[in-house]
């Protein structure tokens, strides 16, 4: 396996959606090439940053406003 | 035998649908338990979209009540959080198209990019790098790095990694193929990676690593 192999299964690596066998593989390429680990573990992190941060929230005075204004319309009959 | 069949099928039946069916006999009051269950989500899709936070909110009160309005074509085949999702991602884009004075847009443009740029910038994270940053300042960064992400890419990146739909769903979601999401969920990863490396990696005189061709 080469690094460029190596990236076009990177996202099932992360997914975990590969079978054993490829699995192994990736991770006997990780096991001797540095760049490609930096990849895997920088872009992994990537995503558990994103997934852990709110960048937009929701005030709670705006989500109050909303609501009266669906449910008011809503009852209407939109 | 029906008994238990019907029995298992209410065990298997997604509150949701639930929900759904009880706002369809006419409980407002149930449709509001939908509204609050997912309309952060919503939100954060159309600020994603749109970055706009007026599109944001007018969006997010036109995908509910558009969703309210339909809800007789939902077929339950689907989950309602992908249906809503779908709702929620065709208002932010007419809305984006709007401000842009008619200007099409389509989560089609803009997939062209360099492969050559994952291999830029290899260096190495610092441990637990956000704790260099203050929550506001971490904020801050994560949103500009992914609002300079081209938007058929933030799209799928949103979908998938930040609000959780699998890539069958995201690829429904969006009216494209599977192949399509999962050739833009990589290159949306690796952009990100690498724009984040600026904040995150560590201090000069790291060593450069290259990657093989």
């Amino acid at each position: 396996m080469n690094c460029k192999q190596f990236l076009t299964l990177l996202d099932d690596l992360i997914d975990d959606s590969l079978t054993a066998e490829t699995r192994a593989d990736l991770q006997q390429h990780l096991g001797h090439c540095g760049p490609c680990e930096v990849i895997f573990n920088t872009t992994r992190k990537t995503i558990e940053i994103y997934r852990s941060h709110e960048l937009y929230d929701l005030p709670t005075g705006l989500r109050d406003r909303l609501h009266a204004a669906i449910m008011a319309r809503c009852k209407k009959g939109c | 035998m029906d008994a238990i069949q019907s029995a298992a099928e209410q065990i298997e039946q997604h509150p949701d649908v639930a929900l759904v069916e009880r706002v369809r006999g006419g409980d407002d009051a149930a449709y509001d338990t939908l509204v609050h269950k997912y309309e952060r989500q919503v939100f954060r899709i159309a600020q994603h979209i749109t970055q706009n936070r007026e599109d944001a909110e007018d969006v997010m009160q036109d995908a509910f009540l558009k969703a309210y309005q339909k809800l007789d074509q939902f077929q339950g085949n689907s989950k309602f959080y992908t249906w809503l999702v779908r709702i929620a991602v065709n208002e932010s884009l007419m809305r984006l198209r709007k401000r842009r004075s008619g200007k099409l847009v389509s989560i089609d443009e803009d997939i062209e990019t360099d492969e050559g740029s994952v291999q830029r910038d290899l260096a190495d994270w610092a441990p637990d790098p956000e704790q260099n940053y203050s929550q506001a300042e971490l904020a801050e960064i994560l949103r500009k790095t992914i609002q300079g992400l081209p938007p058929g890419f933030r799209i799928v990146f949103v979908l998938r990694d930040v609000e959780g739909l699998s890539t069958e769903e995201a690829a429904e979601t969006l009216g494209l193929s599977v192949p399509a999401v999962k050739s833009r969920l990589l290159r949306a990863r690796l952009q990100l990676r690498e724009r984040l490396s600026r904040y995150f990696g560590r201090k000069k005189g790291h060593r450069e690593m290259g990657i093989e061709k």
